[in-house]
């Protein structure tokens, strides 16, 4: 067991794939000299030569269509898009190629690839590098999406994603990159369309992902030490696929939901969520299922005006205390 | 630089046998192209069509300087591009004409055949989004050590577009395997390509910005198509890096099924499809050389006749069944997005 | 008329430029047309003779339609319908609706939870008070009432005298031997229906004597030739029933906001069974003969001690019956079972002197029967009514046998 940070977990999650297997490739924009913009890839160009882990132009669409290319012949490569915003410059091999090369093709076409890439905000970057846009890429059929919470999910989640066959965006979050988790020794792989329990409780169920969910863990032990709320945090990782088991498992229990998301409200990740919790397992609620989400604004840069968007403890703590009727 | 389109010399650098091929595949992409705007007629082939009529000599000239291992990218404009690659025609017709025996079992259409056994690795409906893609196929051959060439057609629209240049961008950089063909039928969709263009060769005029040498052929002559074809591959297959090549060509129908291309000037399309067109220069050509007429009759018969056949099947094919709507969304072969 | 564009759907013939009986080679120009976005020129894909022509020139046909017909040409496909398999997975997963409307007939909303407790539970929502906001009925408040007795419900402003709590009626008995009883789910739910039926029906009573020496000589007869032995209960349940038939507005219940007038009599039998009570239906019992009727009750009887009947088997019917005559009680008033409209307590039959026609005293086998009625369905001359018609039913029971 180690105690790794978040961005010290992404190297280590690329490292243990691409020793693994050597059509493993990497590519992005100052990935290898630079170890990243965001620290996140330091030392695989040591590792791995300069071969594997490659250095790009500012080309988004080349990045991601060379990646396309390479995955529909025979490597498995993993591109970075360096901000999640960034995903709109290249939208047309995310909505248009890959996700739908191996269906118009009648299977023939595969494209096992994964795209990282630094997500959400709280790093005071502004509106076009602060965005959280997971639910632009869970609404395209023929998408995987991945958004872990800790280092050790990191690992895990990075291994089954390059593993898995089919185009993963794998989503990291850019507050986290700074913090400690235990990470287990040797070779870690972790399964995708598994939503994990990472807080078990009575009165209410909380859906988080990514930064959320520590954001919901901590409110939920100050709901239960100040207000005697007692909320099962469900830490949903896998946004395609989908553990609607878990999710609908937690609700059937406690009887009330919620949800914590980053993104801005409509259209959010917790909309659909929502729904299909309204439509089966209705008859589970004792009360409306709430979402806490950013308000649908763009992003603002000053530190006291993005901590007062995005969803913060106190407001976590306070949305539920007030709808549990306490 | 530019080369100035080359008259056909001396053919001797190509065999008869060759001769007698790329003149079978040009027949056979004219005749099932125009199979294919009959069928649309008679409202078998739904949807939207992009023909080729009238290019025929870009795509079998390439086609034939190729080996088998290697790789081709097209656009939405595929039809020619994908038969002559061997792929038989009743399975493109059938794809066209939304049968179960098509090549994608009608789930991609017109404009997305692809045949990963013959190399076609797709023909793309995004203008340009395939150059950046081409480049990945040609990464993996450098990569792996391979042989193989990748080939990337597009049109003169294409040039415009921010893919075009960050897939050259890279290719050049990365030193990749790639031959790049732009086929100049002097239209982006509906409106002449110099009126929408800053330079006036819209692909060999951008070959310098990316260090590469500016190229241009006559594509309607197969033998000088096929000659600069084989040294790109060469230059490519030896580690030379990429090509840009840009080949004069002229389509004889609308961009697609909607237009009847009634924006061309008159007589332009009388000249092309006169003195222009590559099936009747090649012809004239392979009987000065010597070739029998009754050769070239029986070619082209047997041509005809394997349209009739081909089209005979897809007419008796049915339609896919419902049950295909929900394959192939994900490598386990369907579509569950949740537990 | 060919397809010209995605979202074109029809065209005009501008120009034919072959006539009937011209010879066609494919590909030659047949007629132009011109949609909403263009005009092209239609060449013939067949060689033969143009037979004939169906839209003229300048007339509009939708794409598909046949425009002419060349003779020796023309192609016709039929195309197989598809067959539809079904993949296994399934995106969406509605369940059924089966728990109810989310607002009540008297106007109280109820969460979705709170619906489907009380509805495996077998909780009357109408009779609850919700603890949420507007009086909205939430889950514990169906798991309050599925316990001990829940707090009462009124329809009136003034709150209800508050029974003792447990802890006082066992501090109050403290100095005193008792064993402890803890209650089960029947006697619970006899507490708490009872209850309900005593502090929210306007019960009113009317007795009257029924004579029984004809019935009785006629059962004596009838015993004698029917292998099982009829009961006076039997006669009682049918007769009845026939009394509300023929006093249909007491066949009924009152349903809040409306009244429920049934067309059959389905006459609950109270039925004791060790540690309680149980009420099994008989279904029309006005059309059922008196051996069935009597076949039927022991049946019932048997399962109900047994406490092997089903739900449906003790659920329904306007109007119940009590017997407790063979326990030698005169004369009692019954509690009616809601949702019901009435009961009718039998006593037990005793010899009584009685005046005679000619003004001796004589002695009858009579019982003193009493029915309970519920005010807001039964008034008072229906529930005279009712009786008199039993007794009739009982003094001359002869029709009871048909």
């Amino acid at each position: 067991m180690a105690e790794l940070t978040y961005r010290d977990a992404v190297a280590r999650g690329i490292a243990q794939e691409m020793e693994r297997d050597p059509d493993v490739v990497f590519l992005g924009e100052d990935i290898a000299k630079a170890g990243g913009v965001f620290k996140s890839t330091v030392g695989l160009l040591d590792k791995f030569g300069p071969l594997r882990v490659r250095d790009t132009p500012i080309s988004e669409q080349a990045i991601l269509g060379a990646a396309m290319g390479a995955a529909m012949t025979g490597l498995k490569p993993i591109a970075e898009i360096m901000f999640s915003d960034f995903i709109a410059v290249c939208f047309d091999y995310f909505a248009n190629q890959m996700a739908k090369s191996r269906y118009m093709t009648n299977g023939q076409v595969k494209c096992p690839l994964v795209v990282r890439t630094a997500n959400g905000g709280g790093v005071r970057f502004g509106a076009q590098h602060s965005q959280s846009v997971e639910n632009w890429c869970m609404m395209i059929p023929g998408l995987k999406v991945v958004a872990p919470s800790s280092p050790a999910d990191v690992v895990g989640l990075l291994a089954a994603s390059v593993r898995d066959p089919d185009p993963v965006i794998f989503f990291e979050h850019k507050s986290l990159y700074p913090v400690k988790g235990e990470v287990p020794d040797g070779e870690i792989v972790d399964e995708l369309g598994v939503a994990k329990i990472v807080r078990p409780g009575r009165d209410a169920t909380i859906l988080a992902l990514a930064l959320m969910v520590p954001r919901a863990v901590a409110a939920a032990d100050k709901l239960r030490a100040e207000y005697g709320i007692d909320c099962e945090v469900v830490d949903v990782r896998s946004l395609v696929p989908l553990d609607t088991q878990t999710i609908l498992g937690s609700v059937a229990r406690t009887h009330s939901v919620f949800t914590v998301e980053e993104n801005p409200r409509l259209c959010g990740w917790g909309a659909e969520l929502v729904s299909i919790i309204a439509d089966e397992a209705f008859y589970d609620l004792d009360g409306p299922p709430v979402r806490i989400t950013t308000p649908h604004i763009p992003l603002p840069a000053t530190d006291v005006l993005e901590d007062k968007a995005m969803p913060s403890v106190d407001r976590i703590v306070e949305t539920i205390r007030r709808a549990m009727g306490s | 630089m530019a080369s100035r389109p080359t008259k056909a010399a001396v053919i001797d650098d190509i065999s008869t046998e060759l001769r007698l091929r790329m003149y079978r595949v040009q027949f056979e992409l004219r005749e099932c192209e125009q199979r294919a705007y009959d069928l649309f007629l008679q409202n078998l082939v739904k949807g939207t069509s992009h023909l080729s009529l009238g290019q025929e000599a870009v795509a079998a000239g390439f086609a034939s300087a190729m080996e088998p291992g290697d790789l081709t990218f097209c656009t939405y404009r595929g039809h020619a591009h994908t038969l002559a690659r061997g792929v038989p025609m009743d399975k493109v017709l059938g794809e066209l004409m939304g049968r179960d025996n098509g090549l994608l079992r009608g789930k991609g259409g017109s404009m997305h055949l692809t045949s990963v056994d013959h190399g076609v690795m797709g023909s793309y409906a995004i203008v340009g989004a395939h150059i950046p893609i081409a480049c990945g196929a040609a990464w993996r051959a450098q990569y792996k050590g391979a042989k193989d060439v990748t080939v990337c057609f597009f049109g003169d629209g294409t040039t415009n577009i921010g893919a075009f240049h960050e897939g050259l961008n890279l290719a050049v950089i990365w030193k990749l395997p790639v031959v790049f063909v732009c086929e100049n039928n002097l239209y982006m969709e509906y409106t002449p390509i110099g009126d929408v263009t800053a330079v006036a060769d819209p692909a060999a005029g951008r070959a310098s910005a990316y260090g590469l040498e500016s190229i241009v052929v006559d594509g309607q002559d197969v033998d000088v198509v096929y000659r600069t074809a084989r040294a790109a591959y060469d230059k490519a297959r030896s580690g030379g890096g990429p090509s840009l090549i840009e080949c004069r060509t002229y389509r004889y129908s609308g961009h697609s099924r909607a237009d009847p291309a009634k924006y061309r000037p008159e007589g332009e399309l009388d000249f092309w499809r006169g003195k222009r067109d590559p099936i009747r220069i090649y012809r004239e050509r392979l009987l000065a050389s010597g070739i029998d007429e009754s050769t070239l009759a029986e070619i082209e018969d047997v041509v005809h006749r394997r349209v009739d056949e081909a089209t005979e099947i897809c007419k008796a094919a049915l339609p896919p069944s419902a049950d295909l709507l929900y394959t192939d969304v994900y490598a386990d072969g369907g579509w569950a997005w949740r537990n | 008329m060919p397809q010209l564009g995605e979202t074109v759907t029809e065209g005009k013939i501008t120009v034919w430029f072959k006539s009937v009986g011209d010879a066609v080679q494919p590909g030659e120009n047949l007629f132009e047309i011109e949609t909403d976005k263009t005009s092209m020129e239609v060449p013939a894909t067949t060689a033969g003779t143009l037979a004939e022509i169906r839209v003229r020139q300048g007339e509009v046909a939708p794409v598909s339609a046949v425009v002419a017909v060349i003779a020796d040409g023309g192609i016709s496909i039929s195309v197989a319908r598809p067959s539809v398999r079904l993949e296994g997975f399934r995106e969406v997963r509605t369940p059924d609706r089966r728990y109810g409307p989310a607002k009540l007939s008297n106007g109280v909303t109820v969460s979705p939870l709170a619906r489907r407790m009380a509805v495996e539970a077998g909780v009357d929502l109408t009779r609850l008070k919700g603890s949420g906001p507007h009086g909205r009925i939430h889950a514990h408040d169906v798991k309050a009432a599925m316990t001990a007795a829940p707090a009462p419900v009124t329809m009136s402003a003034p709150a209800a005298i508050q029974a003792p709590g447990s802890d006082a009626v066992r501090s109050l008995y403290k100095e005193v031997p008792f064993e402890e009883i803890p209650l089960d789910a029947m006697r619970r739910t006899i507490a708490r229906r009872l209850m309900e039926a005593k502090q929210t029906i306007p019960h009113f009573y009317v007795s009257t004597d029924v004579a029984l020496d004809r019935l009785l000589a006629l059962r004596e007869g009838a015993n004698l030739a029917l292998a099982a032995k009829l009961s006076i209960n039997d006669f009682a349940i049918k007769a009845f029933a026939l009394a509300l038939k023929s006093v249909p507005s007491a066949n009924a219940v009152w349903a809040g906001d409306s009244i429920l007038r049934f067309k059959h009599a389905d006459i609950g039998v109270a039925v004791a069974i060790e540690g309680g009570l149980l009420t099994p239906v008989i279904r029309k019992a006005e059309s059922k003969s008196l051996a069935a009727i009597s076949a039927e009750m022991k049946d019932l009887a048997t399962r109900a001690r047994e406490r092997r009947l089903q739900p449906q088997e003790y659920q329904g019917g306007a109007a119940s019956i009590s017997n407790l005559g063979m326990h030698g009680v005169r004369e009692f008033a019954a509690i009616i079972n809601p949702p019901q409209s009435s009961i009718l307590a039998i006593g037990a039959a005793q010899r009584c002197p009685t005046e005679g026609s000619n003004g001796a005293i004589h002695f009858v086998t009579q019982m003193t029967v009493t029915l309970s009625c519920d005010h807001r369905v039964v008034d008072g001359v229906l529930g005279a009514q009712v009786l008199a018609a039993f007794k009739g039913a009982m003094e001359e029971p002869a029709p009871l046998f048909a």
